[in-house]
Parts: structure tokens; C-alpha cells; sequence
């Protein structure tokens, strides 16, 4: 439906001394759905911001399709903005809240007032909202609100829909059911869009491809599928999933931390961290040897709390059927079927 | 900050805008939101116009004394003990305030007893009612025959045309800037802070000396200071009941009027630039302590 | 104070009844020694000859002419304050610049300069001696001795009122609303009157209210300016002043009456508009 191109060079941001961004670029494909993960300042809704034109960059560009609108307003660039608090308005009905961007307007550009009250009609079945126009945005619950603030912001047919932590004030249930709610309007509308989200979870679930920030730059960009399996670097490893982390160093080829050893082909020689992932963890004949403290049940899952030999944390997460004779105080080898294993940054 | 790398960037940005078809969308922005440039201005124009520019004429209408005539005019022995008793009286107003507005601060935003919406509306009575109504009020109350006057008067108390109605009028006029600014954060001092207190065995007062008022610290001290700047410039509560005798009741802004009304302009200023410079001082005194309590409350 | 045997009931945080007894009396003692006598006081004196010589008072020529002065002064000063203070609280709240701080604390400024010197700076700018004076003279401008500088003095000592009810409100709202407003192609007018306006109506009328109250009752820096001319440049206020002068105690009364009642209507009005947004109440006080 769009295929608005947005292109991001080399952004630049800072509040006082404390740098938001710092020369991020970043290209983001029509019609797909993007999430900007990243910690608490890690500048991830400052670019945000910067691409709805809520933020103003120090340096950089944000081009749409080619045209520089680093400075234009938010009103110029047409995009859709879904505000972290909702930021609805309190004194008009839902209704009114969503009809805003189109009541606005003016002259020739103003849509007649049927085909407004049509459009609100429209986007509230879209999000499953038919027949609360008329109510007010405190008569609404957290979840309710969130498809309101979603269908205000897709009325004026954005080029872009942008969300602000789009499900960080929901609790957990309602969190995952809107998640799939988002994943099927974006499919149905088409519209590009882009979300901000702390969560690595929500953020490997919901998009076609994630950026990783920190510290205000990009640390690797790829589909859940290439982040989760191949970190670009020792932040990303240790952010998106869990995993074991081994502080030791490298001498040709071989990562050694006390009594563990892995293969760590490519990486020079010196200080390294070694990231392993608890399901890559295997019990075996042969391999680290771990002392049991804890077992967890979890569905299908089993997973084992323990310490090597000289005191090195280790989780692992295996079929359930794996643990069979394991028990707490024994020990039990472990195969490491894959590390990541990074110099230091 | 921002602006600095506004202006750095300044040039760059302009140099793209010739290229660019939005000439106009390609102003370097610093908010999203409209209307920051506009309101700022009539802000700024009207604050200059009104308030800071004729402040200076004070400065400037005094500088024209020669400092020996700014000295006998500013710090006369009549002007100092007016001085003493606009500070003196404003200073010991805003300590019965200090006690009786934290009580009253305590009331409203603990108990619950009946005629508590009439006290709530009652004590912010003194910013509402003008002050020569208040004036004239007071110096009737408290007259040699006055309903208060009368029976102090039996027992060799003088309080009207004294130094002591000075003191009565400007704790009238004090008390709201006390309760209002203790009141809110005795409501937002959570209960569950003097609950751990007790759990851990503080007995009541040990909780209220040790926990409660230290936290209520900075708002009293801030109150306190409002009150007592207030007190200093007040005139129209004042005059009724102070008597106005030199030397023994007359307070410093009614220095400044007598100056006046002998046409003595430059005399007028120059006591109130002294006035000036001690308000400034505890505005400033007040940002302090407003400064160092946030320290807290982050 | 001790809380050893606790009674059912009787939570940490809440004082043993006798407290609540012995503070809540010394309080009312307080407040009707300091508040409600001379209230009670006014209405006394102003009706000791009963109503008819009170309603006297208020319908002399002097009289209704300071009245007149009071609301027109007021009618001009207040709008204009509001007008000032939905700017700067604008400025302040809903964007970010440097010396922000600074402002805020300039804008207070008026309330820690005494009433006396507020006159005087405009007797110093606009007087005979002042540095327009001669020009003023010239062209036979009055403003010292006259409506303007009674208008003058009224904004400066009610300068700070609207913008300090606003800025904190709309501080604590946020800018989120209006950017989603601007973000959907609003404009800066719409924003405002679509969305920030109905978000700060009580919050506003709150300011107004007090800044109203304050400027129909401003004693001394309208007194430094006004020139007491009877009937021609005495406000309520000085009007009583004057009658007080002379011993005219009733009629004295019988005008601070009037503005008493408005004070109370005042008081009344605040009320009812904190029981109906209890966020209207900012935290600091005047």
C-alpha cells in the first residue's frame, strides 16, 4: 500500500552533554515492520522521534523517499504517531480522538464529514473497537486505549506508523494478545512501520527485522532469526536471549576460563568473552563438568542451575527428558554445542 | 546547549535549505510543538516592559545621590530602626507562623473533624482579603477599646500603634504562605515511611522528631522565608495598626512613601534599593533551599 | 504519645486522640483570633448603625466612582494577565531552552518586591520628575495621578499569578497530547484551542480568580500612583483609607464590607473549583 523508503544517515543527538545518538544510520524497507531495541538510553526513542519530527537532530539526515525532511515538521512528513502514555485526548470521545487528524484540516483537504465518520467507523472494526466511539478515553481500558491511540494515528493514512514502547504501560496478557494485533494491521493496512521496545521477546516475535542500540549507536541490524543466532557483538549476544557469560582470553584459537575451554576460531589472541546459550548446552560422556544445585521444571523444558569446578555460574535448558537421574549436588558433564565468543570492546 | 549547536549548525543546515523544494519546512527546528517563538517574545516583552526595566529605575534614581547623601537618606537612624522593625517584626511573624501554620498544615492534610472545609477555605483568607480591609480590621480589633485591645489592655499589653501590631498584622498576612507550602507535602509524606519507622520501634515522637519533621524541612523553611519576605514589603495591613510614630512603629515602606510625598524621589529610592537588595537575597535564599530539597525528593 | 498498647484501629501513622484534640483546638483558637475576628469585625462596624447608613456609604458619588475605578482597573490588568500567563506557561512547560530557571524565577519576582516600590518605579518611569516625564507633560499624557498607572501598578503586583497557576499544570501534563496533535497536522492555534485549552480551563480560571481577588484589592503600590483625587482616582481600597482618615468608621467599614464579600465569593468560588479538579491545587503557595 505505501513504499515510502525512509533512510537515516549518520544522526546525531545531545541533551546537554549526554549524547542520545551518535551517528546512526539506519535503511528501513517499504512496508516492513521494524523494531528499535535497545535499554533504557540507548537513544532508541530519540531516533524515533527524530523520524516523526518530535526530535530535531544535531547532525544527520532523515530522508523519506530520497527528500531530506530532517528539519520538516511532523505535520509535513505524514506519519503516525503512537504516543508511550497513548496520549489521547481526555475531553473528546474516541470517536472524536480518532476523526482529529482528518478535523483538522483545512479547505479542499478537509474530507467531508461522512466520509470522517466512515473512516472512524472503518478503523475502529479494524481494531475491534465497534461501538465505543462515543465513549470517553477514561472509560476505556489499558488495552482499549492502545487501539485507540493505534487507530487516531492510522486515520490520516500515514506513510509511516510509528509507536513509542507501544505495549510498555499493559500488563503481561494483554501485552501478548496485542502483539498479534499490531503483527495482523500492519499485514492487513501494509503501512511501514516502526517500534521502540525494551523487550527482546516482544521484539523477535513481532518483527520482520530488529535494530539493536546502545549508547546511542547501532549495534546490529538483521532479522530476529540473524541476531538471535549470530550477535554481531558481545552487547547483543548478552542482550537478545539469555546466555551464559565467561570472562577469559584467547591464545591461538583456543578460549580458555579456568576450567572451561572452547574452540574460538578467528579471534586473536587476548582478554575474550565466551557468551553460551543454556540450550546449547548438552549432557554428554565428555565435556565441562557442572555441579547441580538446582533443578527447574518448566513445560517441555528442564533447566539446570549450576557451578564448574572453580565456581562459574552455568544455566542450561534442555528436553525434559534429558534430566532423567540428574539431581542436585551430583555432578554432570556438559557439551557446548556453540559459543560466541568476542574480544573486548 | 541546545542552542549552541543550533547556531553551529546553522549554516550547514542553510545551505542545504537552498536546495531543498520545502524551503520553509527546512528551518532549523529546536520543538516539535508551534508557537514556542511567539510566546517567548510577548513573555520576555512583557516581563521587560512591566517589571524589569522600571525595576531598574530604582537603581538608577538612587546612583544619583552622591554615596554621602545615599547613606544619610538610606541609613539614618530613622530608616535603620524602620529597618529593624519592618525585618524584626516580619521575622518574628513569620516564626508564629512557622509553629501555628505547621500545626494548622497538619490538620488539614491529616484529621478529619467537622468544619474542616471552612478552616481549608478560611486560611487562604489573607490572600484574598485586600489588605487595607485587613488593616483597618485589625487596628480596630486590637484598639485600647477594641474587642482584643480592651482586655490586653487591663492586663498593660499595648498591641495597637506598637511594634506589636506591626508583629500581628504581618502574621495575618504570613500564615497562608506557611500552610500552603507545608500542607501538600505533609499529605504526600507516605504513610507507610512513618509505619516502617514504628515497625522498627520508633515511638511515636522519636518518629515525628527523627522522621517526620526533618522531611518537612525544606517546605517549612521555604514557607517560612515567603512569609517572611512578605512581611518585609508589606505596607497597606500595616499602617493602620502600626500608629506610623518615628523612631518606634514606622516601618520601611512607609519610608518610602513620606519620601515621596515630599517629592523626594531619589530619597525614595534609595531606600527602596536597600529594600530591593534584601529581597533579592532571599529569593535567592528561597531558590536555595528549594534546590537542596529536590536533592531529596528525586 | 507513647503507643505501647496499641488500640484497634489505631495505625502507625495516625496520632492518639488527645493530640488530635489539644492541636485542633489550638488551631481554631488561632485562626479565630487571627482570621475570623476581624472578619466578624468588619460586618460589626460597617452595620453598628444598622444597614441603612452602611448602604448610604456605598451609594455616595465617591463611592460608586472608586467602585467604577476598582472593576475598570481590574477589567484591563486581568485579561491582560491571563494573556501573559497562558505565553509564558506555553513557552515554559511545552518546550526546552536555556535559562528556563531563570525566567521562572523573574516571573516570580513581582510577589518579593514590596507594594510601595511597585509604585514608585512607575512614579520614577512616567512621574513629573521620571524619564518621560517632561515628554508625558508635553503632550499632556497623564499616567502618574491617573488611570494608567493605577493599571500599571495593579499588573505589576498581580504579574505573576496565571503564569504560576500554569506552569506547573502544564508541566505535569506533559507535551505528548500536543504532540500527537501536531503530529496529525495540527497547527499551532488548533493545538492550543482543540487541545492544551480545555486540558488547563480550571487551572486558568483558578489563576484568574486569585488574580482578580488581588488586583481589586492592591493597596499600596496603587496608592503610591493614584494621587487620592476623590472621585476621580480612588479605588475601593483607598477609598477606605480615606473614610478611615476621617473618622468616618462606618463608612469605612461599610466599603471594606464590600470587599470582604467579594473576597469570600472568592474563597467560595476556589473551593468549589478545587472539590471539582483537586488538581487545580498546585503545589506552592502565593
Amino acid at each position: 500500500m505505501t513504499d515510502l523508503t525512509i533512510s537515516i544517515q549518520d544522526l546525531s543527538k545531545k541533551f546537554g552533554r549526554y549524547p542520545a545518538l551518535n551517528g546512526v544510520s539506519l535503511d528501513i524497507a517499504p512496508g516492513e515492520l521494524l523494531a528499535l531495541l535497545g535499554p533504557s538510553g540507548s537513544g532508541k526513542t530519540t531516533l524515533l522521534r527524530s523520524i516523526a519530527g518530535l526530535e530535531f537532530p544535531d547532525q544527520g539526515k532523515v530522508l523519506f523517499d530520497g527528500e531530506d525532511v530532517t528539519f520538516a515538521s511532523a505535520a509535513a512528513r505524514r506519519v503516525g504517531f503512537v504516543f508511550q502514555q497513548y496520549a489521547l485526548f481526555a475531553h473528546m470521545t474516541v470517536a472524536k480522538n480518532i476523526a482529529f487528524g482528518l478535523d483538522v484540516r483545512k479547505g479542499a483537504d478537509k474530507p467531508p464529514k461522512a466520509a470522517i465518520e466512515a473512516r472512524v467507523e472503518e478503523l475502529l472494526k479494524l481494531v475491534e473497537l465497534d461501538g465505543l466511539g462515543k465513549r470517553f478515553p477514561s472509560q476505556l481500558s489499558g488495552g482499549q486505549r492502545q487501539r485507540v491511540a493505534l487507530s487516531r494515528a492510522l486515520a490520516v493514512g500515514p506513510r509511516v506508523l510509528l509507536l513509542d514502547e507501544p505495549f510498555g504501560a499493559l500488563d503481561a496478557t494483554v501485552r501478548k494478545s496485542l502483539r498479534k494485533e499490531l503483527r495482523r494491521i500492519h499485514d492487513a493496512t501494509g503501512v511501514t512501520t516502526i517500534f521502540v521496545t525494551h523487550d527482546q521477546e516482544e521484539a523477535l516475535e513481532l518483527a520482520d527485522r530488529v535494530a539493536i542500540l546502545n549508547l546511542g549507536e547501532i549495534e546490529q541490524v538483521g532479522t530476529p532469526h540473524e541476531v538471535y543466532d549470530s550477535p554481531a557483538s558481545a552487547f547483543v549476544c548478552g542482550f537478545v536471549g539469555e546466555a551464559n557469560r565467561f570472562e577469559g582470553a584467547v591464545t591461538k584459537g583456543r578460549f580458555t576460563a579456568g576450567s572451561i575451554t572452547l574452540a574460538a576460531k578467528g579471534v586473536a589472541d587476548g582478554p575474550a568473552s565466551a557468551f553460551v546459550r543454556p540450550h546449547d548446552l548438552h549432557p554428554a560422556k565428555d565435556g565441562l563438568a557442572v555441579k547441580v544445585s538446582r533443578i527447574v521444571l518448566q513445560g517441555p523444558l528442564a533447566k539446570l542451575d549450576g557451578h564448574t569446578a572453580d565456581g562459574r555460574h552455568v544455566e542450561a535448558a534442555f528436553a525434559r527428558d534429558g534430566v532423567e537421574g540428574f539431581n542436585p549436588g551430583m555432578t554432570v558433564k556438559l557439551a557446548v554445542q556453540k559459543a560466541h565468543i568476542y574480544p573486548p570492546t | 546547549m541546545t542552542v549552541q549547536t543550533a547556531d553551529r549548525r546553522g549554516s550547514a543546515s542553510g545551505a542545504a535549505a537552498r536546495t531543498s523544494r520545502h524551503r520553509s519546512s527546512w528551518r532549523r527546528r529546536r520543538s516539535a510543538i508551534p508557537g514556542f517563538g511567539l510566546t517567548l517574545g510577548v513573555t520576555m516583552a512583557l516581563l521587560s516592559l512591566i517589571v524589569l526595566i522600571p525595576l531598574t529605575a530604582v537603581a538608577i534614581k538612587a546612583a544619583s545621590l552622591s554615596p554621602a547623601d545615599f547613606a544619610r537618606v538610606a541609613f539614618s537612624e530613622r530608616a535603620m530602626l524602620a529597618y529593624r522593625l519592618s525585618f524584626g517584626a516580619a521575622f518574628v511573624a513569620a516564626i508564629i507562623n512557622g509553629v501555628f501554620g505547621l500545626l494548622t498544615a497538619w490538620v488539614l492534610a491529616r484529621y478529619k473533624f467537622p468544619g474542616k472545609a471552612f478552616i481549608d477555605g478560611l486560611v487562604d483568607l489573607p490572600f484574598a482579603l485586600p489588605t487595607a480591609v485587613a488593616g483597618i480590621a485589625l487596628a480596630s480589633l486590637y484598639a485600647p477599646n477594641g474587642w482584643l485591645g480592651a482586655p490586653l489592655a487591663k492586663i498593660g499589653v499595648t498591641a495597637a500603634y506598637n511594634p506589636l501590631g506591626v508583629v500581628i498584622a504581618l502574621t495575618f498576612i504570613g500564615l497562608p504562605f506557611v500552610v500552603r507550602t507545608v500542607e501538600p507535602v505533609i499529605a504526600h509524606l507516605a504513610a507507610d515511611v512513618e509505619e516502617a519507622s514504628a515497625s522498627l520501634g520508633a515511638s511515636r515522637l522519636s518518629t515525628l522528631m527523627r522522621v517526620i519533621l526533618p522531611a518537612l524541612a525544606p517546605a517549612w523553611l521555604t514557607g517560612f522565608a515567603l512569609a517572611f519576605a512578605r512581611g518585609i514589603g508589606e505596607y497597606g495591613s500595616v499602617i493602620f495598626i502600626a500608629g506610623n510614630k518615628p523612631y518606634i512603629s514606622e516601618i520601611a515602606p512607609l519610608l518610602i512613601v513620606i519620601q515621596l510625598e515630599q517629592f523626594e524621589h531619589a530619597g525614595a529610592a534609595a531606600i527602596a534599593l536597600v529594600m530591593l537588595v534584601a529581597s533579592f537575597v532571599l529569593l535567592l535564599a528561597i531558590n536555595g533551599i528549594q534546590a537542596w530539597a529536590r536533592r531529596f525528593q528525586a | 504519645m507513647s503507643t505501647q498498647t496499641p488500640v484497634r484501629g489505631h495505625y502507625a501513622s495516625e496520632d492518639p486522640l488527645w493530640v488530635k484534640v489539644v492541636v485542633v483546638t489550638l488551631v481554631a483558637l488561632f485562626l479565630t483570633l487571627l482570621l475570623i475576628l476581624p472578619l466578624v469585625t468588619v460586618f460589626s462596624e460597617a452595620l453598628k448603625r444598622g444597614v441603612g447608613p452602611a448602604l448610604e456609604a456605598l451609594g455616595t458619588y465617591d463611592a460608586v466612582s472608586a467602585i467604577k475605578l476598582t472593576l475598570t482597573a481590574a477589567a484591563i490588568a486581568v485579561p491582560l494577565n491571563a494573556v501573559f500567563g497562558v505565553c509564558a506557561a506555553w513557552a515554559i512547560a511545552k518546550h526546552e531552552f536555556p535559562g528556563k530557571s531563570i525566567l521562572i524565577s523573574l516571573i516570580d519576582l513581582p510577589f518579593s518586591v514590596s507594594p510601595v516600590v511597585a509604585g514608585l518605579i512607575y512614579v520614577l518611569v512616567f512621574g513629573a520628575q521620571g524619564w518621560f516625564g517632561e515628554f508625558l507633560l508635553e503632550h499632556d499624557w497623564r499616567i502618574i495621578f491617573a488611570l494608567p498607572g493605577i493599571v500599571l501598578a495593579t499588573i505589576f503586583v498581580t504579574f505573576p499569578f496565571v503564569a504560576r497557576e500554569l506552569i506547573p499544570l502544564m508541566q505535569a501534563q506533559g507535551a505528548a497530547e500536543e504532540e500527537a496533535a501536531v503530529s496529525m497536522g495540527a497547527g499551532g492555534l488548533t493545538t492550543f484551542w482543540r487541545v492544551t485549552a480545555p486540558n488547563i480551563r480550571l487551572g486558568l480560571l483558578y489563576g484568574v480568580l486569585l488574580c482578580n481577588a488581588r488586583a481589586m484589592g492592591e493597596f499600596g503600590a496603587v496608592s503610591v500612583v493614584s494621587g487620592h483625587i476623590r472621585g476621580l482616582t480612588d479605588t475601593m481600597p483607598l477609598h477606605v483609607e480615606i473614610l478611615y482618615n476621617e473618622y468616618d468608621f462606618v463608612g469605612a467599614f461599610a466599603v471594606a464590607g464590600l470587599l470582604c464579600l467579594l473576597a469570600l465569593l472568592t474563597l467560595v468560588a476556589k473551593t468549589v473549583l478545587e472539590m471539582l479538579h483537586p488538581g487545580v491545587k498546585t503545589r506552592s503557595a502565593h
